[in-house]
């Protein structure tokens, strides 16, 4: 049987408290996925398949429809701006996105941002009107300030963790992250009843968080 | 940046093989064909425009349109659609015509493509443009001609979703007045589908529970025409009321064309508020992941040309369409190829071949092509499959000989 959604999924932990979500909404998922190393799941009671990709690819495959829905954190939607409805706060992988640097930080005539959200960092500087020079970085980006190579940072802040340890500190908070549900355009329309089913079952279980 | 290698071209433009062009050529001629039997004449502009003209009026934000220089220094623009400039000769050349004005399209458009994003800075648009009629019957007449359209050309599953501008806009200046700023940030949200920051905004937003609940089921105004009677109970709107009312008519007429079960209701399909002032649709197909079709009623877009007038249209995403074509004709017989015919001859022949060649090129169907064999050579024909003959590297339904002294297939 062909299954009736197909649902692009982050691996790792977002895969696993996502099914725990749609479990708890009464979605009749296996209790344990062999998820293996496996890039395709199916669960055909549900009439799920799951494509695990990895985060950052998953609004592409909704964008270009390979998926009808996908599971995608906030951070890689404002930094991507896909054509995709975001229909949910699944309030899972909450964090949030902020400027970090070294606690002495002053204003610098040659502003320098280090980032893995390129347009975001623009676009927040942008809109304080603060022309700064971007550069973009693909891990590590709490080095950039410890070695001169910028003198602040925007990344994602969990539990501060990494950042504290490095003698960094959250010297802005941008904004809220956490995963949404996303749905492919035509996707939203032609499969409308069994996405707002879908939908429609989730919303209980998501925590209402602030 | 490297200079770029011979074979490649600039990002988003692509080149049409003849296979495609074949296929594009059909669908172009089959679609142009109904806007033609519906009374639409086909009209072409220029590929440019000046930027403070046509570029200005077009629904396309600035940074997505290709700008040049003319050697006077004034900005041009290659065009991003075909509404902008038809409004221009509808207010220009052909403003002593008497209104309505139907007229259709088929032309490539360009926009310039988001970094990474992979989508087209080239493609193809089909369309119509009905100019001077503000009835009900126009909008009916429009959406059930895209939906002819579509139908020509071979898509079987698709659907069209119906909306109307003044609804979202007279329920929230209803229920939220004096809420100007919000009510243009949830209209954003909506725009940008993002019902999550809808949502959130909404939650935030200083009104009674009534009115947020109400706001919030605006997200479920999708479905067949009952929508409409959910809709009308969230708002005492007289804007909302007038546009529902407005919906369900053109829905009522869409049943006398008898497409109206290709038809859904989507209050939450909102276009540019700037630009659409009623009713608006969009086109889905099964298999494809992009809108097929999109089009709506722009009321205001003529005066900025001058000439004051009504209008609505649709343009077809002719190549989202094609994509689905090309799919399903790998996956069957393409029915729409030639049949192939090699004529090979030699010196001594030539004038007999010829003949034959030209007689055959006056058929219908039949694609001839000739070859002149140096004395002597021997023609290397193998048969392919069945019924067809492979020449060198190249597939022929038939293969015909004029060599000395002998004529056979």
């Amino acid at each position: 049987m062909k299954p009736l959604l197909k649902i692009a999924i982050p691996k790792g932990r977002i895969f696993k408290d996502a099914t725990k979500l749609f479990r708890a909404a009464g979605l009749p998922l296996p209790e344990d996925f062999d998820e293996g190393r496996k890039l395709i799941v199916q669960s055909p009671e549900a009439g799920f398949e799951f494509i695990l990709a990895k985060p950052v690819d998953v609004p592409t495959y909704v964008e270009y429809g390979v998926a009808d829905l996908g599971i995608s954190g906030k951070d890689v939607l404002l930094e991507d701006n896909r054509d995709v409805y975001e229909l949910l706060d699944l309030n899972i992988a909450r964090c949030h996105m902020s400027v970090i640097g070294l606690p002495d930080w002053k204003p610098v005539y040659y502003p320098r941002v280090a980032t893995k959200y390129p347009h975001v960092a623009s676009q927040f500087f942008r809109e304080r009107g603060q022309q700064v020079e971007v550069i973009k970085l693909h891990g590590s980006i709490e080095l950039a300030p410890l070695i001169g190579l910028a003198d602040r940072i925007v990344d994602l802040v969990e539990t501060g963790q990494t950042m504290r340890e490095n003698g960094l500190v959250e010297l802005e908070k941008m904004y809220e992250i956490t995963s949404r549900l996303i749905a492919n355009r035509v996707s939203y329309r032609l499969k409308n009843e069994a996405i707002q089913a879908l939908c429609d079952q989730l919303q209980p279980v998501l925590l209402t968080g602030g | 940046m490297s200079k770029p290698k011979v074979f490649e071209k600039p990002i988003g433009v692509r080149d049409y093989l003849p296979h495609i062009v074949r296929r594009l050529r059909q669908l172009q001629a089959q679609v142009l064909e109904v806007m033609e039997r519906w009374g639409y004449e086909e009209i072409m502009t220029p590929t440019l425009e000046y930027y403070d003209t046509v570029g200005a009026a077009s629904t396309t934000s600035e940074s997505k349109q290709f700008k040049l220089l003319d050697p006077k220094g004034k900005t041009l623009v290659l065009r991003s659609d075909m509404t902008a400039p038809i409004a221009r000769v509808a207010a220009s050349l052909l403003k002593d015509e008497p209104l309505p004005l139907r007229l259709s399209y088929h032309s490539n458009v360009f926009r310039a493509p988001e970094e990474e994003a992979g989508r087209d800075a080239e493609f193809f648009q089909t369309g119509v443009e009905l100019i001077g009629d503000h009835s009900i019957d126009a909008d009916a007449e429009v959406v059930a001609l895209a939906i002819a359209c579509l139908e020509s050309s071979g898509l079987q599953q698709f659907k069209m979703a119906l909306g109307h501008s003044g609804y979202i806009d007279g329920m929230m200046s209803d229920l939220l007045a004096g809420y100007e700023a919000e009510q243009h940030s949830l209209k954003e949200y909506l725009l940008k589908r993002n019902y999550v920051g809808f949502s959130q905004l909404l939650k935030r937003l200083p009104v009674s529970e009534a009115v947020k609940n109400s706001l919030a089921s605006v997200l479920r105004l999708r479905g067949g025409v009952e929508v409409c009677e959910r809709a009308l109970e969230l708002t005492a709107s007289d804007k909302a009321a007038r546009a529902i009312e407005q919906l369900r008519e053109v829905y009522g007429v869409l049943s006398e064309y008898g497409v109206s079960d290709r038809v859904f209701v989507d209050l939450t399909m909102i276009g540019d508020f700037s630009y659409y002032t009623g009713i608006t649709f969009e086109g889905y197909a099964v298999e494809q992941a992009f809108p097929v079709c999109s089009g709506g009623r722009y009321d205001f877009l003529l005066q900025q040309f001058g000439r004051s007038a009504p209008a609505t249209g649709f343009a077809l995403k002719t190549n989202r369409i094609l994509e689905l074509l090309g799919k399903r004709a790998e996956e069957s017989h393409d029915e729409s190829a030639p049949y192939k015919v090699l004529i090979l001859y030699d010196n001594h022949r030539r004038s007999q071949a010829i003949a034959y060649a030209q007689m055959m090129r006056s058929r219908h169907g039949l694609m001839v092509e000739t070859k002149l064999l140096a004395d002597g050579e021997s023609p290397l024909v193998e048969a392919e499959g069945e019924d067809c003959f492979r020449y060198n590297g190249r597939i022929y339904h038939d293969v015909i000989t004029y060599l000395d002294g002998e004529s056979s297939t």
